[in-house]
């Protein structure tokens, strides 16, 4: 919570991004988080990608389903479109809004309650029929808003602010969106924005369904000594298995002086993701490549992060229903509306 | 590598708050401002008077150095209008006599001669009477204020806030000797003071001797600026002829111009040498010339004066074209033009003169013939004679002659004490937290988006009525309540704590004016390009906090445009960043005595 409104000035020499706004030109509302939640630096982190995207507000849609994570979308874009649907639910209703207006681009947060419990069969469906949308979940381990109970998410061992220690299995969003075939799987910290900004700008190019699971502390309920989802757990754990630079359409591509083994893959758009070479072995182009490291450095206990598994080559939803390729709003109420006649014509095929 | 800023000493933080660092004397400007927010006049007229001694006189005529130093010209263009402010404290205090210093009445035994009652000589009285001090104050005039009453016209500044000012400091027991100028200081000398103090002044105008002056028929139309304001303010001159001209372009010259129009100048212009840009006179000065249809020449050098028939006519002027040349400016001569009028008022500057002051009894003098003054101790090459305002260094404004006067007092205390003069009390500091709940702060934190007031002032023909028709009117109450809250709080320090910081981001992207990076450590230059925006005002400085706990990086603060609204501290979970108010202990002549290390920092 906050008393003040963020005052209205911005420092003079703030750059402007291609269309000619500022980074404060993407805020949003203030956040009513606690002070120190990880979900504002995850907030901060989108307002910064959009910025650097250039993506213009009014072409962007927030979508999000209920809990801390989703009270977010609320404080970025202030001029966007947004959804703040039921629990869970925000998968379809974004599958729906997708379909209705291929044209936006779709900005779903999420958290480990809404997506890893009440909402798991949307998200894996979200992920099973590759809906274009940048999915963010902002994992915490607890359920924040209900007082901290532990989530799907949290490790056994991790304790409790009381002290309690879970004895359940965790889910793990990356594992389970690589074993459902997403196209792109990446998890980062919120603490971290030098690495999250160029994976929400990947995400937000990808031609498909972009997880990235946000490992975003809770500063009330699960930042002590015993969490594995605490700041300093995090910092102390983090494992970057991969290394992604994010180059966009628009600019030259310079080549490395370093001698640095690159290996670049080009999105649908042309932009470009380079990767840096950190881990011995790891490929993010291949999916077991990618299963098996993460697998292994959870077995160690590390956090692995980074952009894990990218592959460009998926159909989106779109290509595979064969839809039209204009947003619905653009056509002409005779294409949306053929008549009788046409109606009549259809039946007859199902005779 | 990175230099860590220390923050337990008062240089820091000192520097954050722009109009106090700026203003000689260090008034605690946010304070008072924040005083006058609450309606509590007389404690802010008190908290001014103690480092500036005359709120109401300042509040009307300071230099204000502190406006173009203030954080809010950075943040939308214009300062808070600090000065008329000051003016607001003082026109609505309550009485404050049963507040003001006191004199004891068992003296200490030392008795010192001020020369000049002006606001130099004053403020030293005021800060030693208190102390026991007999002190004997030479005025050549009848009445005490030195330049503030006989060069500031009265249209400015009323002689009743003159007054009333002046005797705050007399009837605390000063023994005032009027009508009598010095014209020895040997004489002064003998007489036994512990020691003696030259306040009088810069009291010579400048000369313009060129063809044409000392004819006859010219000489009596021409005048010198601070010389002719002294004739109006005694009466010796009530009428002006209906052209004049004004040669130079300083406050003096405003002054000047504006007291022609009000005598029967109504076509009255000032001549300056060079363009607008270069003028000496404060812009709000040129502004109220201007509204009174003052005309001001650009770039004419004066040549000569035209007299013919025994009679000035005109003077003429060498027109000039400016060039820059690898940063220095060149003149070159365009044509030569008559401008004609029928009085002339120099007012190209002033000088120091001390044809009284013996060159054999050990005070030195230098090349340009000005006393050697130490400048620190304002102490001349005589022990026990110490110099000050515009006598020291030659013409500079009140608010310093005030800054003179308390350093001088310093000085002149620890002297009659037996302390080693050079040896000075340091400064210190407070700093308290400000945190009162989880959103609320003992202060106002709201940024107000408001613009600057402008200030009221009276119509033209009232103006033009009588000399001493005070021109600005003041600010009215709602006038009064938006500026305070124009004021961005500098006093109130964002203060932080390395060792609790968890890294969250948290404050570095809440602030609204991108002030705060976390970032490797770095030497400060590379570090200025390293932050959220570019720090590239290498005039404030950056705030670098110890290495971070988790990371091993560090915090830095730019703190060029913190509008201090404190919500990095509000959004901090871990209290890292706290709100902390500083107060600056200023050294008197009161905290003087003893070892100058007396004054511990209390953090």
């Amino acid at each position: 919570m906050t008393s003040i409104a963020k005052p209205p000035v911005r420092h003079p020499l703030l750059r402007t991004n291609a269309l000619g706004l500022t980074l404060r030109d993407y805020e949003g509302a203030m956040s009513t988080l606690c002070a120190g939640c990880g979900h504002d630096s995850v907030t901060a982190a989108l307002i910064q990608a959009c910025w650097e995207l250039a993506l213009p507000p009014h072409k962007a849609a927030k979508m999000s389903g209920i809990g801390c994570s989703s009270k977010t979308t609320a404080y970025f874009m202030k001029g966007s479109h947004g959804f703040n649907s039921v629990h869970g639910r925000m998968p379809s209703v974004t599958s729906g809004a997708s379909a209705a207006n291929r044209d936006l681009t779709y900005i779903g947060i999420s958290g480990d309650g809404d997506s890893l419990s009440i909402g798991l069969g949307q998200l894996s469906h979200a992920i099973r029929r590759n809906v274009r949308m940048l999915y963010v979940i902002d994992n915490n381990g607890v359920y924040g808003l209900t007082k901290g109970q532990f989530s799907a998410s949290a490790d056994v061992g991790s304790t409790s602010k009381k002290g309690d220690a879970n004895v359940q299995q965790p889910i793990d969003p990356v594992l389970l969106a690589l074993t459902l075939g997403a196209t792109f799987v990446a998890r980062s910290f919120s603490g971290d924005k030098a690495q999250l900004v160029p994976i929400l700008k990947a995400g937000l190019s990808h031609n498909g369904l972009a997880l990235v699971d946000v490992i975003s502390p809770c500063v009330t309920f699960n930042d002590h000594e015993g969490s594995t989802k605490s700041y300093k757990f995090t910092r102390e754990h983090e494992v970057e298995i991969s290394s992604a630079d994010f180059v966009p359409l628009r600019r030259e591509i310079t080549a490395p002086g370093t001698g640095e083994e690159i290996m670049a893959v080009t999105m649908h758009d042309g932009s470009v993701v380079r990767f840096r070479k950190t881990h011995d072995g790891y490929d993010p182009t291949n999916r077991e490549s990618a299963y098996m490291h993460v697998r292994a450095c959870q077995d160690r206990g590390e956090v692995a992060t980074g952009l894990l598994f990218i592959d460009e080559k998926g159909a989106d939803m779109h290509a595979v229903a064969r839809t039209v390729t204009k947003p619905l709003v653009d056509l002409t109420h005779e294409e949306l509306c053929p008549g009788n006649d046409a109606l009549q014509a259809l039946m007859e095929r199902y005779r | 590598m990175a230099v860590y800023t220390d923050t337990s000493a008062p240089r820091h933080y000192h520097k954050v708050v722009d109009c106090q660092y700026a203003c000689p004397a260090h008034t605690n400007v946010p304070e008072y401002l924040r005083l006058i927010a609450q309606g509590r006049f007389t404690e802010s007229y008190l908290l001014n008077r103690e480092s500036n001694v005359f709120p109401g006189i300042l509040g009307r005529t300071c230099d204000r150095p502190c406006e173009p130093a203030c954080r809010r010209s950075r943040v939308d263009g214009k300062p808070v209008a600090i000065c008329r402010l000051k003016r607001v404290a003082a026109d609505n205090r309550d009485d404050v006599t049963p507040f003001l210093p006191q004199a004891p009445s068992e003296k200490n035994g030392k008795r010192i001669a001020l020369i000049g009652a002006g606001p130099a000589s004053l403020t030293v009285a005021n800060d030693l009477l208190p102390l026991g001090y007999e002190v004997v104050i030479y005025e050549r005039h009848a009445r005490a204020g030195g330049l503030m009453r006989v060069n500031i016209p009265a249209f400015r500044l009323p002689a009743s806030v003159l007054d009333e000012e002046c005797n705050y400091i007399i009837d605390m027991g000063a023994e005032m000797r009027y009508d009598t100028p010095v014209t020895s200081l040997k004489a002064v000398l003998d007489e036994g003071y512990d020691a003696v103090f030259v306040g009088s002044g810069a009291p010579k105008g400048k000369e313009l001797d060129l063809p044409g002056r000392w004819d006859d028929g010219a000489r009596e139309h021409i005048h010198i600026g601070i010389e002719w304001l002294g004739s109006v303010h005694f009466g010796h001159i009530e009428k002006i002829a209906p052209r004049v001209l004004v040669i130079g372009v300083g406050n003096t010259a405003m002054d000047c111009c504006r007291t022609s129009r009000r005598l029967g100048g109504v076509d009255t212009k000032v001549v300056a040498r060079r363009s607008r840009p270069y003028f000496k006179a404060s812009p709000w000065e040129l502004e109220d010339a201007g509204e009174e249809g003052i005309e001001i020449l650009e770039n004419h050098a004066p040549k000569r004066f035209v007299v013919e028939e025994g009679r000035l006519v005109g003077m003429e002027f060498e027109r000039l074209e400016w060039t820059d040349s690898n940063g220095k400016q060149k003149s070159r001569v365009t044509d030569t033009v008559v401008v004609p009028c029928d009085d002339v008022i120099l007012a190209i500057g002033q000088d120091n003169a001390f044809p009284w002051i013996e060159r054999d009894i050990g005070i030195a003098f230098d090349a340009h013939d000005m006393p050697v003054i130490d400048r620190t101790t304002f102490e001349s090459t005589r022990t026990g004679v110490f110099f000050g305002g515009d006598a020291a260094w030659g013409p500079q404004n009140i608010i310093w002659a005030v800054e003179h006067g308390h350093q001088a007092a310093i000085s002149i205390h620890r002297h009659c004490e037996g302390l080693p003069v050079g040896e000075r009390p340091a400064e210190g500091m407070n700093l308290l937290s400000t945190k009162m709940g989880m959103h609320s702060w003992a202060y106002s934190n709201d940024f107000n988006p408001s613009p600057r007031s402008a200030m009221q002032h009276a119509e033209l023909v009232q103006r033009f009525a009588a000399l001493s028709a005070e021109v600005e009117l003041g600010f009215t109450p709602e006038q009064t309540a938006t500026e305070v809250e124009r004021c961005l709080n500098c006093d109130i320090e964002t203060h932080f704590e390395a060792t609790l910081c968890i890294e969250c981001d948290a404050c570095v992207d809440v602030c609204p004016v991108s002030c705060l990076t976390i970032t490797p450590a770095a030497p400060e230059m590379d570090l200025r390009q390293l932050l959220s925006a570019p720090a590239e005002n290498l005039s404030q400085d950056l705030f670098v906090s110890n290495t971070l706990p988790q990371t091993r990086r560090v915090m830095v603060k730019d703190e060029d445009i913190c509008l201090h609204c404190g919500l990095c501290a509000e959004r901090c979970p871990t209290a890292a960043w706290d709100m902390k108010k500083f107060e600056l202990v200023l050294p008197y002549a009161s905290s003087a005595s003893g070892a100058p290390d007396l004054h511990a920092v209390n953090a």
